[in-house]
């Protein structure tokens, strides 16, 4: 089939919301698009267990513990869903952990700031995670099969997630006056960058455009954005939480809240690389990397030697 | 074994069957050595929660799958054969249990 033919099947499937499989043709753009998206998705799942890791050993109580704990190994799965959704576009996984330990590719810059107090892990899986279910809610519906079946099997882990984050927040909220303030300044710290996570305003966003018209991206940054705020105020007013943005205001014509000014300046820094914790969740990923190589090995030589054995 | 070098190990896709009595159905991949450590992986990867009673793994290269191009010829023939459905029989009227 000549090219046009072929970009026209392409489009006709996409314009039909049916699905693009990982031997049908797409356009190289696409298929790069889908590539740099996935596999900073997938890195965002790994690197974001870090920020939480930190409290496992501190959790207030067994209970706490093992919640955490299954948290945190969902988002290691999570993480290699999405790897084995982009190896079907025929990138391998030394390749994608070759770009990110070189910087090639990035992972979301939520997980570049710290969990100081034990408010920011029900800060976390209320507002991080509550702001990933709204975007990835979204992708169940992306034009690629294996990105959308992963998507579809995530939604599912993630309400668990979310739900645990807002009960450690409403227990703290009902506790001594410290653990309010604990609470709420945790909440002054990541409402800001969990808005962020949606990247961009649709007027300055650079992917965007080949990504909708494509159906890779189902729903536009600020459409996003503005989701997960009109879902999240109530929630935080209920159980006593202010929201830090004082020109957040109900518009009653439009049915949305409408918010102020996100500091992009602070969104630019921490992707390229200054937030506060970039460089340390770099090494500790590189240097886990690098413990385990003698156990691929081990296991490569192991296993070679099984099939040896074998032929004899 | 400094002649070994370093990989993520080969790629297994795993089939998941949800209750007995049920299609094995595609979950998506892992990484393994050999069969039991991308068992155990698998199991890690797809079974945290009540997902299923049984699990396949194949490796990937191991899968023959059909190419887009030839999809007109393999499955556009069934469509014009229309005798292959129930409903394309006349029934006598009247005639129950059939
Ligand atoms: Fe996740
Ligand atoms: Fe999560």
């Amino acid at each position: 089939m000549e090219n046009e033919t072929k970009l026209k099947h392409f489009e006709s499937l996409i314009d039909a919301d049916s699905n693009i499989e990982p031997r049908d043709w797409m356009p190289e753009d696409y298929r790069k698009h889908l590539v740099r998206q996935i596999s900073q998705h997938a890195h965002s799942e790994v690197i974001g267990m870090q920020p939480e890791g930190n409290w496992i050993s501190r959790a207030p109580s067994l209970r706490a513990k093992k919640i955490l704990l299954a948290k945190i190994q969902d988002e290691g799965g999570h993480g290699l869903y999405l790897y084995s959704a982009a190896e079907t576009l025929g990138i391998s996984r030394d390749e994608l952990i070759e770009q990110l330990h070189s910087g090639k590719a990035k992972y979301s810059s939520i997980f570049n700031y710290p969990a100081l107090t034990w408010a920011d892990i029900g800060a976390i899986g209320w507002l991080v995670d509550g702001a990933a279910i709204v975007n990835q809610v979204s992708l169940q519906r992306t034009s690629y099969g294996p990105y959308a079946r992963a998507m579809v099997r995530i939604c599912k882990e993630e309400s668990f997630h979310q739900r645990q984050g807002y009960e450690i927040m409403a227990h703290m909220m009902q506790g001594t006056p410290e653990q309010q303030e604990m609470a709420q300044d945790a909440m002054n710290r990541w409402w800001w960058p969990a808005l962020m996570m949606f990247g961009p305003h649709d007027t300055n966003s650079p992917h965007s455009g080949n990504a909708i018209k494509w159906k890779i991206k189902r729903a536009s940054n600020d459409i996003l954005r503005q989701k997960f705020i009109d879902k999240t105020v109530q929630q935080a007013e209920l159980i006593g939480l202010t929201v830090p943005d004082k020109d957040l205001k109900w518009n009653e014509e439009t049915k949305h809240y409408e918010h102020g000014e996100i500091n992009w300046e602070e969104f630019q820094s921490v992707i390229n690389g200054n937030g506060p914790c970039n460089k340390q969740r770099m090494e500790n990923h590189i240097k886990a990397h690098h413990e385990g190589e003698w156990v691929r090995k081990a296991a490569t030589a192991y296993a070679l030697k099984q099939n040896q054995s074998v032929k004899q | 074994m400094e002649n070994i070098q370093d990989s993520q190990w080969p790629l297994w896709e795993v089939f998941i069957q949800s209750q007995p009595g049920t299609p094995y159905k595609h979950a998506g991949s892992v990484h393994g050595p050999d069969k039991s450590i991308a068992m155990q992986n698998a199991r890690d990867t797809y079974f945290r929660r009540n997902e299923g009673t049984s699990i396949w793994i194949v490796p990937s290269n191991a899968i023959v799958a059909s190419d887009p191009n030839d999809s007109d010829m393999l499955f556009d023939p069934s469509n014009d054969k229309a005798y292959r459905h129930p409903t394309f029989y006349t029934m006598p009227e009247g005639a129950l249990n059939i």
